[in-house]
């Protein structure tokens, strides 16, 4: 991997990858289903066309959204819901817990926007608690890919269940494709810590690290988490672990320590900081680092964990 | 189970308070004592197509309790109905019991689904009629209780409005109206429905005859909305 300060995306991101591919899952699979409150309505019109009975926007009416989902998922439909992500998930976490978890109803939930992804927009259109909400819920799938051209596999591993799966669609990303199923996968190995680096914040830790021996663990989906994975890794390296993640900090660290629980072992978390609220606008790349998740924050925060 | 019919035939509206008697002790409590008791008989025995023996039938009736608190009068009728064995009342609300104060679906055969925080059902059954209609089962009926005061929670007018407008005429929601919203309603609970594009009906909701005659009331291109008077006559609402 190469080239990680560059900021840009590739041409199609990660929403408009997500919207091909339900389109093309509407036209294959009649059990299939979209849940829309009026956001990324104009990328459905023509699956809309095809498929009237299955594009279903509600207007903007959140908590009817996962209601609805619900009950398609009881009617034994597979829907997929998506909208912006304090609007999916913080907004109506009721519903979710209810109207799909109780019942035992599965879903797809899909959001865009992940946490300072909408700089300008501010506080109301961010939601860097959304894996941690959903993390007190039992059995939800998190995938939180790093790169558009992994959505199109976890979107269609996820259609072909009945679970409760979370897709988490960032315009934040790294220079290629790394997912190879839920896994974590190595991509850097060292003697002197473990570095898990979430999602598309691999772009940054692999920058932080270029000069550092420690292993780095790409992790495309967080829950369930990689237990095996984390403890060879931790055998190979040492039990001194650095999780790096796009939304609130320290979101699974209670998993690393469930995990590594019969070993004496360090973690340390980053991720988007829980102690104030940020109340900034600018740029991503600026949120990212008043964050400490840039090359320059993750490096330094390395330093003093591991030296 | 006793009953005042003779043994072998199928339970009567007759036999609820005996059933009732089961999860309430030595209390003794008249049908009236239950506001939806009524409605509940109605709907089981005289509107909807759904028995013990038709659960998983896609094309079955569905039954949605919103108003999940105070459920003995909906375990009563789906005991007396056949749906579980009248000898579970007895043990209702213990740790091992399936019949919780607020029911279950996963655990109890014939609840379509899990109720007790205000304002699901109805956006489910709106859910729930929207997929049997991609499913190509456009005859099942989905019939949803709320309750005056549980219609206060905003999720119902989402649901309301929505249903309204996409003309759904397989949803139902029956209102038993037994005047417990701090707030009220002025100009009606039926008019709140009517003006979102759905057919109403007010009717007493002791009167079965007109019960059924409001719940069965359909038409294919407007939700049904049926609202359900009752005065309190009992300690349990």
């Amino acid at each position: 991997m190469t080239a990680l300060a560059t900021t840009t995306m590739p041409a199609a991101g990660m929403r408009e990858v997500f919207t091909d591919t339900m389109s093309t899952a509407l036209d294959a699979d009649p059990r299939a289903a979209v849940v829309l409150a009026e956001i990324s309505a104009d990328r459905f019109t023509e699956a809309a066309r095809r498929h009237p009975d299955r594009v279903i926007n509600v207007g903007i009416r959140e908590q009817a959204m996962i209601g609805v989902a619900g009950g398609l998922a009881l009617a034994g439909m597979r829907p997929v819901v998506h909208t912006i992500t304090p609007f999916l998930v913080e907004r109506p976490f009721e519903q979710i817990k209810l109207d799909l978890a109780h019942q035992g109803a599965g879903a797809v939930l899909v959001s865009t926007g992940a946490s300072y992804d909408y700089p300008a927009a501010g506080r109301t259109h961010m939601a860097p608690g959304d894996v941690a909400l959903l993390d007190t819920l039992p059995g939800w799938t998190v995938h939180v890919p790093g790169h558009p051209a992994e959505v199109p596999a976890m979107l269609n591993s996820a259609l072909a269940t009945d679970e409760p799966v979370y897709i988490r669609l960032s315009d934040r990303g790294n220079a290629e494709p790394l997912a190879e199923g839920p896994k974590f996968r190595p991509v850097r190995h060292g003697r002197h810590g473990v570095v898990v680096a979430v999602g598309p914040t691999l772009r940054p830790v692999l920058a932080a690290t270029a000069t550092l021996d420690v292993t780095v663990l790409y992790a495309p989906t967080i829950r369930p988490f990689d237990s095996a994975g984390l403890r060879a890794a931790v055998s190979a390296a040492s039990p001194d672990v650095v999780l790096v993640e796009p939304y609130l900090r320290g979101t699974s660290t209670h998993v690393v320590s469930d995990v590594l629980s019969d070993l004496p072992h360090r973690v340390h978390a980053l991720g988007v900081r829980r102690d104030a609220e940020l109340r900034a606008y600018g740029t991503a790349e600026q949120h990212e680092a008043a964050h400490g998740l840039g090359p320059t924050g993750i490096a330094a925060s390395l330093r003093q964990f591991l030296e | 189970m006793t009953m005042t019919t003779k043994p072998g035939a199928e339970p009567d509206y007759a036999d609820l308070p005996a059933l009732l008697n089961r999860m309430a002790g030595d209390e003794k409590h008249s049908p009236a004592a239950h506001s939806t008791l009524d409605v509940l008989w109605v709907l089981y025995d005289r509107v909807l197509a759904v028995n013990p023996h038709n659960t998983a039938d896609p094309e079955r009736d569905r039954f949605l309790l919103s108003k999940g608190h105070g459920p003995m009068a909906y375990y009563a009728v789906l005991a007396a109905k056949g749906f579980f064995d009248p000898d579970l009342l007895h043990g209702w609300g213990e740790f091992d019991s399936p019949l919780g104060f607020h029911p279950d679906r996963t655990l109890v055969p014939g609840v379509e689904i899990g109720s007790g925080s205000l304002g699901h059902g109805l956006p489910l059954a709106l859910g729930t009629v929207l997929g049997l209609r991609a499913r190509g089962h456009t005859h099942p009926r989905v019939v949803v209780l709320v309750g005056d005061a549980e219609l206060e929670e905003g999720s119902n007018h989402e649901a309301i409005a929505l249903a309204g407008r996409l003309g759904l005429g397989q949803l139902t929601t029956v209102v038993v109206d037994n005047s417990s919203s701090t707030h009220g309603w002025p100009g009606g609970i039926g008019e709140r429905f009517a003006g979102e594009g759905w057919r109403q009906r007010t009717v007493d909701g002791r009167d079965h005859d007109a019960l059924r005659k409001a719940l069965t009331d359909t038409r294919t291109d407007r939700p049904l909305a049926v609202v359900a008077h009752v005065t309190e006559r009992g300690v349990l609402a």
